[in-house]
């Protein structure tokens, strides 16, 4: 058996996305600014896209610019925000996409503040306000996080800081959120990254919600495409995934979240009674409907993952041996994990092709494959079958 | 990332648990950087009868403290003092370069449990 359960890194492409890009990239190749049939029709079809897409997020089309992914879009949402200098404000649960960014300029010279979470990786509008400062000229915060899947209260965060200063740009990073959670995206959000593998549409296309009226430098120069803010020959036949991919999760998504909840908590309970020493991570309610994070306690992350492999189920973890640095990840440091517990982190994601038959097994394989690596921990006492604590 | 001699010790690891009657135990490593390694030996009169591990660790932590164990059982104790993080690597036709580091500790830890050996001898 085979179980994918790592939709939180990439989706499998959906048919009605496949369907909807075939013709464009097969016959319909034209450069979408030119200036015959071919490349007439080509524009066509992508601005039909942009208004699909837009739609669905409830903005207006010419708020919607194609990117070539989640990465690109925070990207330019924080380096095109303090092009001129400024205070950058984020939280501590962001992807690495908007955290290295930040790192990036904070190098470049720009003061950075990081605002804490609390337990379930939650950030409260008070911590976010006293984060403020007169020189702030970005804020960012990760609409559902992609590790433990908490979503966080991004209207009221926007708010808050709107009330402080009206020209402070806010960001949210929606790439785990867009398809699977309604976007509220109120008036006090300037921008919204997200990217369509994490819905079912093709990798390498993204997007980025920009308000009207927001000035934001552009990252990409060059030939002037996506009116002036975004050169690069348009992806048309991704940008149409897109679309097809997104109004297929907005159409049929109460239906899909359900589903996809019911599957995880099936898995989320099946866990937590089934494998003693075992943790939910991120908010127990206020959770993307796909994600089901945990910790174990002695063992380590990255051994799981790959013994969950032989076992044919695909997972992953945010311990330090799935990266290149020694550190765990730092969401599951800033919930206040200490670093040997988050070394045995697992991120189970569903989507809403799983079955309820491959979540028991998935169940199962994850209590096999913990009572391998504990069966080889020294921090685990086989014989009472309890840690071994090591301090 | 890993090649197939590497994911051959990390699915069936040789000489795990804890050898019987030891007289000789090492434990490099810790928690906080998420690998641990526990070597124990029965040494007598200087060779190494018997050799067992428990790991902590990443897949390369695991596959580098079973091949260790490997090289070093029923050698004596001044063979396995010569035993280089470099030839574990070698034995297992190579680890990604962050991956390194778990080769070292599995030489500290043939090294550490016979430290402890030659420490308890009389």
């Amino acid at each position: 058996m085979f179980v994918y359960c790592d939709n939180a890194a990439t989706t499998p492409l959906c048919k009605p996305a496949f369907d909807a890009m075939l013709p464009w990239l097969e016959t319909g190749y034209g450069n979408a600014s030119g200036f015959y049939k071919l490349a007439r029709d080509a524009k066509k079809a992508l601005e039909n896209a942009r208004r699909t897409a837009a739609s669905c997020l409830g903005v207006a089309p010419e708020e919607f610019y194609f990117t070539s992914g989640g990465t690109e879009s925070d990207n330019w949402a924080l380096k095109g925000a303090c092009d001129k200098g400024g205070h950058i404000v984020i939280s501590a649960a962001e992807h690495h996409a908007v955290l290295n960014t930040a790192e990036f300029l904070k190098k470049k010279g720009h003061p950075l503040t990081v605002v804490p979470v609390d337990s379930d990786g939650t950030v409260s509008p008070e911590a976010l306000q006293k984060a403020l400062q007169p020189d702030t000229a970005i804020v960012s915060v990760i609409y559902a996080n992609n590790e433990i899947g908490t979503v966080q209260p991004v209207a009221e965060l926007a708010r808050t800081v709107k009330e402080y200063n009206k020209k402070i740009l806010f960001h949210t990073d929606a790439v785990q959120a867009a398809g699977h959670i309604p976007l509220e995206i109120t008036p006090e959000i300037d921008m919204l990254s997200l990217s369509a593998h994490k819905f079912g549409g093709p990798k390498g296309i993204g997007a980025m919600v920009l308000k009207n009226g927001v000035k934001l430098t552009p990252l990409l120069h060059g030939g002037g495409h996506e009116r002036g803010r975004r050169s690069t020959t348009e992806n048309v036949a991704g940008a149409i995934g897109l679309a097809a991919a997104l109004e297929y999760m907005c159409q049929n998504r109460e239906t899909f979240a359900i589903r996809t909840a019911s599957l995880r908590d099936r898995l989320i309970n099946g866990i937590l009674s089934e494998i003693p020493y075992s943790r939910l991570t991120g908010h127990r309610a206020n959770r993307l409907p796909g994600n089901a994070s945990f910790v174990f306690a002695s063992v380590e992350g990255e051994s799981l993952v790959l013994k969950l492999d032989s076992l044919g189920v695909a997972a992953s973890s945010g311990s330090a041996c799935s990266s290149a640095s020694l550190d765990p990840s730092h969401v599951l440091l800033a919930i206040g994990l200490p670093h040997e517990e988050a070394h045995g982190s697992l991120r189970l994601t569903v989507g809403h092709e799983n079955t309820e038959e491959e979540m028991d097994y998935v169940i199962k394989s994850v209590k096999t494959a913990v009572e391998h690596c504990r069966n080889m921990s020294p921090l685990w006492d086989a014989k009472k079958g309890e840690p071994i604590n090591v301090h | 990332m890993y090649t197939e001699r590497v994911m051959d010790h990390f699915n069936c690891p040789r000489n795990m648990g804890e050898a019987d009657g030891y007289n000789a135990e090492g434990t490099v490593g810790n928690a906080k950087c998420g690998d641990i390694m526990r070597m124990t030996m029965r040494i007598e009169e200087g060779v190494i009868k018997d050799v067992k591990f428990k790991t902590f660790g990443c897949g390369a932590a695991v596959a580098t403290s079973s091949i260790a164990t490997e090289m070093v059982m029923g050698k004596t104790v001044e063979e396995a003092l010569a035993l280089t993080n470099k030839a574990v690597v070698e034995a297992l036709e190579g680890l990604p370069p962050q991956k390194i580091h778990c080769s070292v500790l599995a030489e500290e830890a043939v090294k550490a449990a016979i430290e402890d050996y030659n420490r308890k001898k009389p």
